[in-house]
């Protein structure tokens, strides 16, 4: 069916009318396995070098190939940077969901398809493109194999060509994702050409979406979160690292890898100034950063649910004993293995307390790409400092998606190694007690093997001040009293909540990890659909900070976002709040295992404000 | 402490016997591990071992208490059940300079652990890797292990209708470089073979046969130390000689063997059957094999492998321990970092 001339005519004064700049959002829906995600990406890289605000996320199964995944790219002039649902720009790629695709999409949408998938025969209110990609790809590609993953780069520049995206952009974009791989370069741009060539000869442009160059990214860098949280264990001057790979924490370490090999050989001798051990299970990966932390070195691992639910009891040995580590949980979909490849903050609750026993950890909760660099700094000088685990809680939208960021700041001072005994420690202290309290923050001096200072016996059961193993009642009660105190004194040395307030304020929002540009949207959208102003407290770390309890007394009520079913975060907040301000905490919750948006945060916000 | 009349005996580090000690046992009296433990206390003095860098490890279990008993002046990390390995990894990755001692259970390291046991041996890790072995679990009092041999009995009469795992066999299949069996009660292979494994780089495994009189000590028992002490099947005698005694030995060839361990240190094998070689896997393997079929437990020096590089070596560490490194070597100069985030722009 070809559009009637009526259609066409509608659809020209529609864009004569009311273009769309910058502020749409484009959905690529392909069969994973055929290298989608190079040619997203080009497109991504080349809207950010047009310096236009943009986000990519990457909604893709748990497979290696032919299941369907969509890639979402949002251009925002306003620069928000979080997912929204609704896309106007669809390239149908995949058989399988090409007509489910093509009917969530909004009237007045532009659609690229595969041509023999006729999808113009679905609806009237859209824009049609049609491309006929085999016969487009086969005189660029001989070989069959090559075909199908160099047949996705024609939508970028049929794409490229719809849209108004800059060429030489599109070019350095390529270059930068392909880099060396001087044939696939060609190769991949000659399909470019092709798909740009024929929307310039057969595509008429019908619909009302156009980029145009801002210059909103200055100085900015386009960062996943786990490559940013690998540079910053490696700035951090992490020396172990132990890993069992687990989607979407995988990139974490692999990132790691990569980097050590190229920065941290010792130029001099041309060793490793690292170990990096993929380990049995995460059993031993979290077993291995605990013998090291204990030996002294900066240890770390990176997993996600199912591996932090196997470290449980090493987590509460390394609380218990009093042992240095940082485990990166990027989190995912659960129960069990439930959506490996989805977003989620579900491991809240079972990570504040993991272990059995009276068990508390110190939980990190990055709010962007930077924050994972940042915090990892900060994770590596806390888990010293208060020589205990800390567990750094990103998540896989913050994690494998690619953000806009400012660039990774160096650090700005040393390590702190903590209360590692010195020779005049010993002379100031008279002893040494591996376990006592001597300055009343509950945090004992350490020593490491290896030096002429004194030893002790690390172990996970009941212990006194002097290590020695003992069931008295009253040891075990005054080590668990210290052990409550360190805690407290971690609440004042986290990372403390970033709080926006607002003098007309009567509603408080908190927020935490991968929702924060979600709210800061939503808070635009309550104030200028329902004139509703709110203030903003955004959590980074468990213990909560006194500034928490604060914010809950100002406002009321406080909607409390979570990425999860149960309102993990809220729940916590109970746990720790005085019990008359519990009653001000409602619950926005989001869990089907796609980012977060603010459309989904407002209408909750406003229904529940309706029914208050 | 009390002040001796007469002086004690220093060994070649200028310490006594009484540094090498622990706190006072808390196991069984008559316990195989008592006897291991005092053995170690012996090998490290007799050698003159610098207390500062050893390490103790162990996990959960009667023979993983033992590290409290031994060597009292050094660090050590009581874990959690089966997971030594790990934590024993981590740290002499951290540091390459330590000297680890691990100590485990049967339990330990061939039910719950043998995940990390496994994985261990694959790598190599420069670790004295101890297996207190007395086929139950002694610390729950008293239910099998996987070590348990085939009909061996339960003091309730319960009989083992399962195979044994063989931590020799095993640890051999899987690549090990030093694997030994010794019996508790046999001072003198068990002291030469500690010595010879602390003279190993990579992991030297042994494989003691350790009686637990509380539970696996009566008749139907394959490692009570009557039946042991019948059934014990030495490979000939084992001899150590340290790297600093210069002694020139002349052995019968044939049956007697001398191997030159890393540090220079010589361990000398006499009496060895004929064309043993612990060198030949194969050989071993069915050494092995053949004295389990007859029920015999078989002793001393079974495998060495003096040429495998250790994990340290592959990993291309420095060697200053990765622990210590100075903030200039594990931190990149902001260079780096503005490379990298041009990288990204
Ligand atoms: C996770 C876990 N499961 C079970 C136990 C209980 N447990 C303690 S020691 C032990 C068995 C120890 O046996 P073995 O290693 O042979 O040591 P032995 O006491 O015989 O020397 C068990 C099952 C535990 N501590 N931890
Ligand atoms: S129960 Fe057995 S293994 Fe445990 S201390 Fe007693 S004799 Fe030794
Ligand atoms: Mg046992």
């Amino acid at each position: 069916m070809t559009p009637s001339d009526t259609q066409v005519e509608e659809a020209r004064s529609a864009l004569q009318t009311k273009k769309v700049v910058n502020d749409f959002s484009i959905r690529v829906a392909t069969v994973n396995g055929t290298g989608s995600q190079t040619s997203n990406l080009v497109l991504l890289r080349a809207l950010f070098q047009m310096g236009i605000p943009v986000t990519g996320k990457n909604i893709f199964p748990s497979n290696i190939a032919g299941l369907p995944t969509w890639f979402i790219i949002r251009a925002s002039r306003d620069g928000y940077l979080s997912h929204t649902r609704d896309s106007q720009v669809l390239v149908a790629l995949n058989p399988e969901t090409a007509e489910e695709d093509v009917h969530t999409m909004p009237t007045g949408s532009a659609i690229i398809y595969d041509e023999p998938l006729t999808l113009d025969r679905l609806r009237d209110d859209v824009v049609f493109y049609a491309v006929p990609f085999n016969k487009l790809v086969t005189p660029i590609c001989r070989d069959p194999k090559l075909r199908k993953y160099v047949r996705n780069m024609i939508y970028v520049g049929v794409l490229a060509h719809l849209l108004a995206i800059d060429r030489d952009e599109i070019a350095r974009a390529l270059n930068k994702q392909l880099g060396r791989k001087k044939k696939a370069l060609e190769m991949n741009w000659a399909a470019i050409e092709t798909g740009w060539q024929y929307a310039q000869q057969h595509l008429p442009k019908r619909d009302p979406f156009i980029l145009e160059p801002m210059d909103q990214n200055r100085d900015k860098i386009l960062i996943d979160g786990n490559t940013a949280a690998a540079l910053g264990c490696i700035f951090a001057g992490v020396t172990v690292v132990s890993w069992y790979p687990i989607t979407p924490s995988s990139s974490l370490g692999e990132a790691l890898i990569d980097y050590m090999k190229k920065y941290r050989i010792d130029r001099e001798t041309g060793k490793a100034t690292f170990a990096i051990i993929q380990a049995e299970d995460e059993l031993a990966a979290l077993g291995m950063v605990l013998g090291a932390g204990w030996a002294g070195a900066r240890a770390m691992t990176a997993t996600s649910g199912p591996g932090i639910s196997l470290m449980a009891e090493f987590s509460g040995l390394g609380y218990y004993a009093e042992v240095p580590a940082v485990i990166f949980d990027v989190q995912r979909v659960g129960p069990s293995t439930g959506l490996p490849t989805r977003t989620m903050q579900g491991d809240l609750l079972s990570t504040a307390v993991l272990s059995h026993g009276d068990t508390k950890h110190i939980m990190l909760f990055p709010g962007s790409a930077w924050e994972c660099y940042t915090m990892a700094l900060e994770a590596f000088d806390l888990a010293e400092e208060f020589q205990t685990p800390v567990f750094v809680m990103s998540d896989l939208d913050l994690g494998m998606n690619y953000w806009i960021s400012d660039p990774l700041p160096y650090p700005d001072r040393p390590p702190n190694r903590g209360k590692v005994l010195t020779e005049d420690d010993l002379q100031r202290l008279g002893r040494f007690e591996r376990y006592r309290d001597v300055d009343g923050d509950g945090i004992p001096y350490r020593t490491i093997p290896g030096t002429p200072l004194p030893a002790y016996f690390c172990r996970g059961s009941g212990h006194n001040e002097q290590a020695e193993y003992t069931e008295r009642p009253d040891a075990y009660v005054r080590n668990m009293d210290r052990l409550a105190r360190k805690f407290e004194t971690a609440r004042q040395r986290v990372p403390a909540p970033e709080v926006i307030d607002h003098p007309r304020a009567r509603v408080g929002i908190i927020g935490y990890g991968s929702s924060h540009y979600a709210i800061l949207e939503a808070r635009d959208h309550l104030r200028q659909q329902a004139n509703l102003e709110t203030a903003y407290l955004r959590i980074r770390a468990y213990p909560f900070n006194e500034q928490v309890e604060a914010f809950v007394r100002r406002y009321a009520p406080v909607y409390v976002v979570d990425l999860n079913r149960d309102g993990q975060m809220r729940d916590l907040l109970k746990l720790d709040l005085p019990a008359e301000l519990t009653p001000r905490l409602r619950s926005v919750r989001h869990y089907d295992g796609h980012p977060i948006d603010a459309r989904h945060i407002t209408d909750d916000i406003l229904s529940q404000e309706a029914s208050l | 402490m009390s002040v001796t009349t007469s002086s004690p005996k220093l060994n070649r580090i200028g310490l006594p016997l009484a540094a090498y000690k622990g706190g006072k046992t808390t196991l069984c009296a008559g316990c195989g591990h008592n006897a291991i433990s005092e053995r170690i206390i012996e090998a490290f003095f007799e050698l003159g071992v610098d207390l500062q860098w050893v390490a103790k490890f162990s996990g959960i279990g009667c023979s993983s208490k033992s590290p409290a008993y031994f060597l009292g002046g050094t660090h050590a990390f009581n874990g959690v059940h089966g997971r030594m390995p790990a934590v024993a990894t981590g740290a002499l990755l951290a540091n390459r300079r330590l000297i680890g001692l691990g100590v485990s259970g049967d339990g330990d390291t061939a039910s719950i652990g043998i995940g990390q046991f496994v994985h261990l041996v694959r790598r190599n890790v420069p670790l004295i890797y101890i297996v207190e072995n007395n086929g139950v679990y002694g610390l729950t009092k008293g239910q099998f292990s996987a070590t348990a041999d085939l009909g061996s009995t339960l003091r309730n009469g319960v009989v083992n209708d399962l195979p044994p795992i063989d931590i020799c066999s095993l640890s051999i299949e899987l690549g090990a470089t030093f694997v030994a069996r010794s019996f508790s009660g046999d001072k003198k292979q068990l002291l030469a073979l500690l010595k010879a494994a602390l003279s190993h780089r990579g992991l030297a495994v042994l494989d003691v046969i350790s009686p637990c009189v509380a539970f696996n000590d009566h008749e139907g028992s394959t490692k009570s130390y009557k039946y042991v002490k019948e059934h014990d099947d030495p490979l000939g005698d084992v001899h150590f000689i340290p790297s600093y005694e210069d002694i020139s030995v002349n052995y019968e060839p044939g049956t007697t063997r001398d191997i030159r361990l890393h540090d220079g240190s010589h361990l000398l094998l006499s009496k060895l059957p004929e064309d043993y070689d612990p060198t030949d896997k194969m050989a071993a393997l069915r050494m092995l094999d053949d004295a389990r079929k007859k029920g015999e437990h078989l002793t001393g020096l079974i495998y060495i492998d003096t040429n495998s590089k250790d994990f340290i070596e592959l990993l291309n560490l420095p060697d200053e321990p990765l622990a210590t490194l100075p903030v200039e070597k594990v931190r990149p100069p902001k260079e780096v970092l503005d490379e990298i985030n041009e990288s990204f722009r």
